[in-house]
């Protein structure tokens, strides 16, 4: 599904990705940790298109196509989705009417009819059902006056709605509750599936105790210097990742 | 970078829509501000004597005044003798149905959209339309007949029913409130007029669409809407104005009174040619709108969404003189390229426990330039007088200005005033995360500006909210990535 090969990015003129490769295949979940600074959420903004990263060097192939020739809204509609590390606030847009302008144009893209309001309404309430998304907020403004928590939760709810093939998690366990987390990981283990693939970006093994990934990678400094089963998370728990540094600089 | 500023050169670019001239036959006056030119007007229209002498006060007036210095913008010189003062399609003839209209007017109407047509008229819209300064069509008349309600052209209502104009005209604005009131007066060409009888609740939005055309004349339509105890009426007004190099001058004079008991909606869509995104050209519109809650409990209500003009300069208000009465201000003004709109309203507290309500939302786009200016004052009569005042500015880019002036002058002390202001920009972020779910950079503008400008549009009719989002839309358009 998704091919990164050699990819080096770099943002207001400095060096972040430098030289990473990752695979992710249909019906995969990845795990990518790494310490603060380490190009993490980079790496999420370069697969979706923020305009102030510069690609120098790689690919992206995303599907078959290449991802990099694409416009933001273009990735999305193709079914890039970013759950992002910090959601922003537009006053005045009800959640529910961006939504459906969301669906409305990945759908139009997709050469698939609109659905009416009714239609509409129904694949909200079962998607709010299964996220288990509090009904209140569905009608707020886009993320305005909500809680840190209450914005990853809607980033869940708007990617059950938009049910994109490639989903970028960035942090979205930080800030939850462990009741959310629980919530939250429950929902993203319903929507996995043999057609979609997952990348996580967190910090904490704990999330992948509720969402098991099948690979862990390690980013640091711009490259994924390890990877490994769900076991690496533990063994990064409870090493922390100095010796990757050790190890890495060893190699330079 | 496709950042903020591609967006606004974007915007920049983005030609005025309804741009275009309709080849008709004109009847105009020879340029000119005088005696001569004024009782031309009137010769023109049959206009009974009293209505000539107001017209000469005007003059006078507009001789003593001088154009306003206080405002923070440089105001073009103006010659107001080079301006020709009336003109009207040359076909005289009154119209009973569309289909004796002529076509190319007929065409220019549908370009605009303008409701002219069954459509609309089955959306419970009465339309008078104004082509430049005289009416030519006029519908739903029978039906509001009925219910005693008049709603026709000012000149017909000099005609039909001079008690009411003479009792009422200039009983707000006085011909000597301000220079444009004063020119207004002097040579007013046609406009709106409205009367709604005690206790009648009128059954639908009157709406007029006003429209200049000819090269080189002003525009100085009067409006006269008079809402007699315990009735109600919604009113619109909106209009778009075909390119042109030459600036016009607009100086139009809205006059409200609303007795006991009684409420007037008065919304706006203003779409004037804006000039291009050098500043050349653009319509300067400078407006009188002012209405006098007269009576006891009844309430006014202005709501504007102004789009169009080089220069907007005006401050609809309301004079709550009855005790319990209700004044509104709700205001959208967007300016891009080298636009300039001054707006803003006056809520002059005179009786007990009158409440006023101000919402004002500036966009700034380009080199736009968006100013608030609000006076709140509060007579020593006024007991337990309220008012709130929220006054937000967006801006797109960095080359754009909003600035407030609120003013509030109180001689109660039980009066309560509140202010609110706040300044927020169109950013990067938002656009992205928009885009980042399907939407992209264009609908994303116009999405965060509907959503910002959501509390204003709300206060419109149904029918014509959806026609300003459009219109926010488009004025705002072009952040193609
Ligand atoms: N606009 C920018 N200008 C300059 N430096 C930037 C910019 N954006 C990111 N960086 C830098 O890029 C590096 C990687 O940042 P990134 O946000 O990708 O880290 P991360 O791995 O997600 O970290 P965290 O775990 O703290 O979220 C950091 O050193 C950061 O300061
Ligand atoms: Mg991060």
């Amino acid at each position: 599904m998704l091919i990164i090969k050699n990819l080096h990015a770099q943002v207001e003129g400095k060096q972040i990705l430098k030289g990473l490769n990752l695979t992710v295949n249909a019906g995969e979940v990845h795990a990518i940790m790494g310490p603060n600074g380490a190009g993490k959420s980079s790496l999420a903004s370069v697969l979706a298109g923020r305009e102030n990263y510069e690609v120098t060097e790689g690919e992206v192939i995303f599907e078959g196509k290449d991802l990099l020739e694409m416009n933001p809204e273009t990735r999305a509609r193709e079914g890039v989705f970013l759950a992002f590390q910090y959601p922003i606030e537009i006053p005045g847009v009800s959640n529910i009417n961006f939504l459906k302008t969301a669906l409305g144009e990945i759908r139009a893209y997709r050469n698939l009819p609109a659905l009416d309001a009714k239609e509409f309404l129904q694949l909200s309430r079962e998607k709010q059902k299964l996220v288990e998304f509090d009904a209140k907020l569905v009608n707020r403004s886009l993320n305005e006056g909500f809680s840190g928590g209450e914005k990853k939760r809607n980033e869940i709810f708007q990617l059950a709605m938009l049910e994109p093939s490639l989903s970028i998690l960035d942090e979205t366990d930080s800030g939850l509750d462990i009741d959310a987390l629980r919530i939250v990981s429950k929902g993203v283990n319903k929507l996995r599936s043999e057609k979609n693939a997952f990348i996580i970006i967190t910090h904490y093994q704990r999330l992948l105790e509720y969402i098991v990934p099948d690979f862990v990678h390690v980013l640091y400094d711009g490259r994924i210097v390890k990877s490994g089963t769900k076991e690496l998370a533990l063994e990064l728990e409870e090493k922390g990742y100095d010796w990757l540094k050790e190890k890495e600089s060893a190699t330079v | 970078m496709a950042n903020d500023n591609e967006i606004i050169d974007n915007i920049a670019n983005k030609e005025y829509e309804f741009g275009f001239v309709t080849d008709i036959e004109m009847d105009v006056a020879p340029a000119g501000l005088n005696e001569d030119t004024i009782r031309y007007i009137s010769a023109k229209k049959n206009e009974p004597e009293w209505l000539l002498e107001w017209r000469l006060k005007g003059l006078q007036s507009f001789g003593k005044q001088k154009l306003p210095e206080w405002q923070n913008f440089e105001l073009p010189a103006i010659d107001f003798q080079k301006i020709s003062y009336y003109a009207a399609p040359k076909s005289k003839k009154k119209y009973d149905s569309l289909d004796q209209v002529d076509p190319e007017l007929l065409a220019t109407f549908e370009k605009l959209g303008i409701p002219l047509n069954e459509q609309k008229a089955l959306a419970g819209v009465a339309v008078d339309v104004v082509f430049d300064s005289v009416s030519v069509a006029t519908t739903y008349k029978e039906k509001l007949k009925e219910l005693g309600i008049i709603f026709c052209s000012f000149g017909e209502a000099v005609r039909e029913h001079p008690e009411l104009v003479k009792k009422y005209v200039g009983s707000v604005v006085p011909h000597s409130d301000n220079i444009f009131a004063a020119l207004n007066a002097a040579a007013f060409s046609d406009g709106s007029f409205v009367y709604i009888p005690k206790g009648v609740r009128c059954p639908m939005e009157l709406s007029t669409y006003f429209r200049i055309n000819t090269e080189n004349t002003g525009q100085f339509e009067r409006t006269l809407i008079i809402a007699d105890e315990g009735s109600y009426v919604s009113y619109l007004e909106g209009c778009t104005a075909p390119m042109r190099d030459e600036n016009q001058l607009h100086a139009a004079v809205v006059e409200l009174i609303a007795l006991e008991n009684a409420e007037i909606k008065y919304s706006t869509v203003q779409n004037w040619y804006p000039g291009d995104k050098d500043g050349k050209g653009g319509i300067y519109n400078f407006v009188t709108k002012r209405g006098i809650c007269k009576g006891a409990n009844s309430k006014i209500s202005w709501t504007q969404v102004e789009t169009g003009s080089a220069i907007t300069w005006k401050y609809p208000s309301v004079i709550l003189q009855g005790d319990n009465t209700t004044g509104e201000f709700y205001s959208v003004a967007v300016t891009k390229n080298k636009q300039i709109a001054d707006t803003g309203t006056k809520m002059y507290h005179i009786g007990k426990n009158s409440r006023s309500r101000i919402i004002s939302k500036g966009i700034s786009a380009g080199q736009g330039q968006n100013s608030y200016r609000g006076l709140v004052q509060i007579g020593s009569k006024a007991d337990d007088a309220r008012n709130f005042t929220q006054c937000d500015s967006l801006l797109i880019g960095d080359r754009c200005g909003a600035h407030t002036f609120p003013y509030i002058e109180s001689k109660n002390n039980t009066a309560m005033v509140e202010h609110e202001a706040t300044t927020s920009k169109i950013g990067e972020d938002q656009i992205f995360y928009l885009n980042q779910r399907g939407i992209d950079s264009e609908k994303a503008v116009a999405l965060i500006i509907n959503g910002y400008a959501k509390e204003v549009l709300n206060q419109l009719p149904m029918e014509f909210a959806v026609e300003a989002q459009k219109l926010l839309s488009i004025t705002l358009e072009g952040s193609v990535g």
